[in-house]
């Protein structure tokens, strides 16, 4: 109760320029959400501390605002035919219980080793978690774009395949996405570790996308789809979580939510414009990225636990600021992108159009 | 706007843009003018952790459809020729 008592207390005051910061911040958030299916989580934690908002308050208030905002943008690109909800759900399930062990190691780690050996916990878990997948992806996306074949449909990983081949009876599931008959043993874990990046870097679907399409096979579209579902079913549980203790400020949340269903909503129309290999593309960018903002404050952990000579305040403040600004260019860059693409995307459409008009007059 | 988009058949949703517009900026306009009220009480925590899920389900609703019609009235819509989604 002490702790509901002191939280309620720290409660910011809001003012004009926080109100279109959060707006606008949960804008770009959203736009990248709804194309890659998560990713405007990492910022906006750091962007409400920035405003004074205790670290508790600020991870509570962003999960009470994630779970509507992914409900939207869910809704908007079932209507495009894209979300697996059987997938989602199944994979949702897991990764709550991911979420409850995560946060459950992040505790013990907290008591063990302060503030600054949880922050070094969640920094190496995001260079090390970001750099194998995100480069990963990246590395995918360019052998296609190489390979010239980005028109032609997605095939499955070697990997999914021997899972979709292998047969368990009694735990196979038919996913649609798949179009195959999975064994829950195997999204169980996948929706797990889900789960547990999601209680460690706020963003879960960095796990849950690329495991859907590399693990289980499922097109890139729908995987960014269908994660949304996961992010429904688990902010939904987390953000119930942190209310019980009464840590959700529920004005931060719906003021973000005010900018992010903007976004979400350009996001998902977004996704029907590109090639499918583009969703590889921004989210392996902004993976990337956000690695070396995350890299740069590890020293700063390091130094705080006495592992390495002390910093001066001076550098401090210059790579906490430097890692801040990188993440807002990683979340700009990825929106950039999407923007743009939707943008050719029309053209390219009206142009087509134009066209068949004019063929049309001369029959 | 261009020519093409003149020519969607679809009437655009400028009621529906309205109406859930005002909605959402009174939901808004309600929670921003009783903040201590609302903080109080939400923040009590244990039962009252219905009262922001709830609130995040209502404002999703209604502020969710201005923002879908909003997009639409602005002639913003998904790509008319279907992708091939397997």
């Amino acid at each position: 109760m002490q702790d509901v008592v002191q939280a309620v207390s720290n409660f910011i005051n809001l003012d004009a320029v926080t109100i279109i910061y959060l707006f606008i911040v949960g804008f770009v958030g959203g736009l990248v959400s709804g194309f890659i299916g998560s990713g405007g989580a990492f910022v906006l934690t750091p962007a409400m501390m920035s405003l004074g908002v205790p670290g508790l308050v600020a991870v509570a208030s962003n999960m009470c605002h994630k779970f509507p905002k992914a409900l939207i943008g869910a809704l908007k690109r079932a209507k495009y035919g894209q979300v697996d909800v059987k997938l989602g759900i199944v994979l949702g399930i897991s990764a709550e219980a991911g979420v409850l062990y995560g946060a459950h190691i992040q505790e013990n780690i907290k008591k063990a080793f302060g503030d600054a050996g949880s922050n070094l916990y969640v920094s190496v878990a995001f260079v090390v978690i970001l750099a194998i997948v995100g480069g990963f992806i990246l590395r995918d996306a360019w052998k296609t774009y190489r390979a010239g074949n980005a028109h032609e449909e997605e095939k499955a990983t070697k990997l999914a395949k021997w899972v979709q081949s292998i047969n368990i009876p009694g735990t196979m599931v038919y996913f649609k996405s798949l179009n195959a008959r999975v064994s829950v043993l195997f999204t169980i874990p996948l929706g797990f570790a889900t789960g547990m990046l999601a209680a460690t870097i706020a963003v879960g679907g960095f796990i849950g996308v690329p495991s859907m399409i590399y693990v289980l096979g499922a097109p890139s579209l729908m995987a960014s789809a269908t994660e949304l579902v996961i992010a429904f079913v688990m902010g939904l549980g987390g953000s119930f979580k942190y209310a019980m203790s009464g840590l959700v400020d529920i004005r931060l949340a719906m003021i973000i939510l005010a900018g992010s269903l903007f976004g979400i909503q350009l996001g998902a129309i977004g996704t029907t414009y590109v090639k499918p290999f583009m969703i590889k593309v921004v989210m392996g960018l902004i993976m990337v990225i956000v690695l070396f903002s995350r890299g740069l404050m590890v020293p700063v952990y390091l130094s705080q636990l006495g592992l390495i000579q002390t910093l001066s305040e001076g550098t401090v403040k210059i790579l906490k600021t430097t890692s801040f600004a990188i993440m807002i260019a990683a979340l700009l860059l990825g929106a950039f992108i999407v923007l743009k693409a939707m943008w050719q995307g029309r053209k390219a459409e009206e142009l087509q159009h134009a066209k068949d008009v004019l063929e049309h007059g001369k029959v | 706007m261009s020519g093409y988009n003149k020519n969607v058949r679809k009437k655009k949703p400028y009621g529906n843009m309205i109406v859930m517009g005002i909605i959402a900026i009174a939901l808004y306009a309600a929670l921003l003018l009783n903040q201590d009220v609302i903080n109080n009480t939400f923040g009590k925590g244990g039962i009252y952790a219905f009262l922001p899920i709830i609130t995040a389900f209502v404002f999703s609703y209604f502020h969710g459809a201005f923002t879908g019609s909003f997009w639409t009235v602005l002639g913003i819509e998904a790509a008319k020729k279907k992708r091939e989604v397997k």
